[in-house]
């Protein structure tokens, strides 16, 4: 009888046990800016860029990069999802059956972009105008999936939120690496302000840049340059960080 | 434990459980979030109706404000018959253009709105059409000779941003401002949104400048001018007082 409740207190505690190692996510006891920690942030930043590395999310990188404004509101909006579709999925790892784990992953990402466009669209109806068609980017998006499907399935709640959190930012980072120069090379201008000066009719009236002659890139606007500038972006970061040229 | 586990989440009649608990759980979230948040997303969408009404004929305000100045300034909402005859009993302000433009044109409600500002008045035409990826709509005033525009809002449903989604912007809407709806024959031909060498400071030729690399959504919002203001035509030569210029 004794021995019994012992073992019934013990199993309790082994649960207990599983419990906090579930919820403080990581297996080890490690601090919560470990050194490996850390490089999930950083890592998809520079050596493992969502795009320029993982070739992950091109599509939505090809739309909304003629202006700086909407890559920056999409690099946002990625982040918030990111984050939060991996802590879910991770939370519910061990508990989706693996035949299906693509359609939950999909149910996850979709319902949670949904959820946050209906609350945006009542109580922030402005912010809800600015990112409506950003919401069917974010769903498709193969970064969102692709970190689901190869991390948060296998990692930690917390790793999971801060890979999230680091490739996102990896992704937003060459998304407005890339607006940045579509927007300035194509329109003249960063953020809408006309910062190479006015273009008028003519070039008599036009002041800066333009009263030199100087005419806007139309093809820069057009999405085949999002491309080409992604594929310089690969091409300056592999001359910088010799590790990512592959052998052969 | 672990080999447990795995088994238990692969055979088949967990894997339906899981399924059919998921999408009753996402559906009941989303559904009662949808509900419980409608009249509040309702009233959002209509007091931007009123706030675009408002701004083509220069009354900027915010979306709380909006309610009373449009009571204020707008001094009638008429539905209209394919005729230009009044249509008694239908709410200007509720007729959803999407719907209507669907159907036969003896059949279809023409809202239009009446506008006292400053002492002038302004006839507001709602505008509903197609751009690239989907519709596009807006409002537009026209001054009381019915051809000069007074101004124009656009807003769209999923356009390209930076392109297409352009024709919100300030720029893109002022400068429909004194353009006229009739050539110098006197047919109704709309505003033009044209590539190349315009000038924009010309209001007589039915012309603004486009936005580069947005061909398609320019284009519809040409047509929509053009097909939806033919629609208004009847009325306003009805109107005894309102001189329209026609051939």
């Amino acid at each position: 009888m004794a021995t019994e409740k012992k073992n019934i207190s013990e199993e309790k505690e082994a649960k207990k046990k599983e419990m906090i190692l579930f919820l403080s996510s990581s297996e080890e006891k490690e601090h919560f800016l470990s050194k490996g920690n850390r490089k999930l942030l950083s890592d998809p930043l520079d050596d493992n860029n969502p795009i320029t590395v993982q070739v992950l999310g091109i599509c939505s990188a090809l739309a909304i990069t003629v202006q700086l404004e909407p890559a920056v509101v999409m690099a946002i909006a990625v982040v918030f999802v990111m984050a939060f579709s991996n802590i879910i999925v991770s939370m519910l790892r061990n508990l989706i059956p693996s035949r299906i784990r693509i359609i939950v992953q999909l149910v996850v990402v979709a319902s949670l972009v949904a959820l946050v466009d209906q609350v945006l669209k009542a109580y922030a109806y402005d912010v809800s105008k600015q990112l409506s068609v950003f919401i069917g980017l974010i769903i498709t998006n193969c970064i969102v999936m692709g970190r689901l499907e190869a991390f948060a399935l296998g990692n930690g709640v917390y790793k999971s939120f801060l890979d999230g959190i680091g490739n996102a930012a990896g992704y937003g980072l060459i998304l407005i690496i890339v607006a940045f120069f579509r927007e300035l090379l194509g329109s003249g201008k960063l953020f809408g302000f006309e910062v190479l000066g006015h273009k008028a009719a003519t070039v008599a009236d036009s002041t800066g840049l333009y009263a030199l002659g100087y005419e806007n890139n139309g093809l820069m606007l057009l999405s085949p340059m999002a491309l080409i500038v992604v594929g310089l972006l690969i091409w300056v970061q592999r001359a910088r960080n010799r590790k990512l040229i592959e052998e052969n | 434990m672990e080999e447990k586990s795995v088994n238990k989440t692969n055979s088949n009649g967990y894997t339906f459980l899981f399924a059919v608990i998921m999408v009753i759980v996402v559906a009941s979230v989303l559904a009662f979030t949808a509900t419980s948040l409608q009249p509040i997303q309702r009233e959002n969408v209509r007091q931007e109706k009123m706030q675009s009404i408002l701004a083509t004929i220069g009354v900027e305000t915010d979306r709380a404000g909006a309610e009373e100045l449009y009571n204020r300034y707008i001094t009638e909402a008429v539905t209209l018959d394919y005729q230009g005859e009044e249509r008694e009993g239908v709410d200007a302000f509720t007729v959803d253009l999407a719907k209507e433009i669907k159907r036969e044109d003896e059949e279809q409600n023409f809202p239009l709105y009446i506008a006292e500002y400053e002492g002038e008045t302004y006839y507001i035409v709602p505008l509903r059409g197609n751009g690239l990826w989907n519709a596009i709509f807006g409002y537009i005033s026209l001054e009381d000779d019915v051809n000069t525009i007074k101004g124009a809002t656009f807003d769209h449903l999923g356009e390209t941003p930076g392109l297409g989604a352009e024709i919100t912007k300030e720029w893109f809407k002022e400068s429909f401002a004194e353009e006229k709806i009739f050539d110098e024959s006197g047919n109704l031909v709309g505003v033009s949104v044209v590539k190349g060498d315009i000038d924009p400071s010309d209001k007589d030729d039915n012309q603004v400048d486009a936005i580069s690399g947005a061909t398609i959504t320019g284009d519809g919002v040409s047509d929509m001018i053009s097909e939806r203001l033919q629609r208004y035509l009847p009325y306003f030569k009805k109107q005894t007082d309102i001189k329209v210029a026609t051939k």
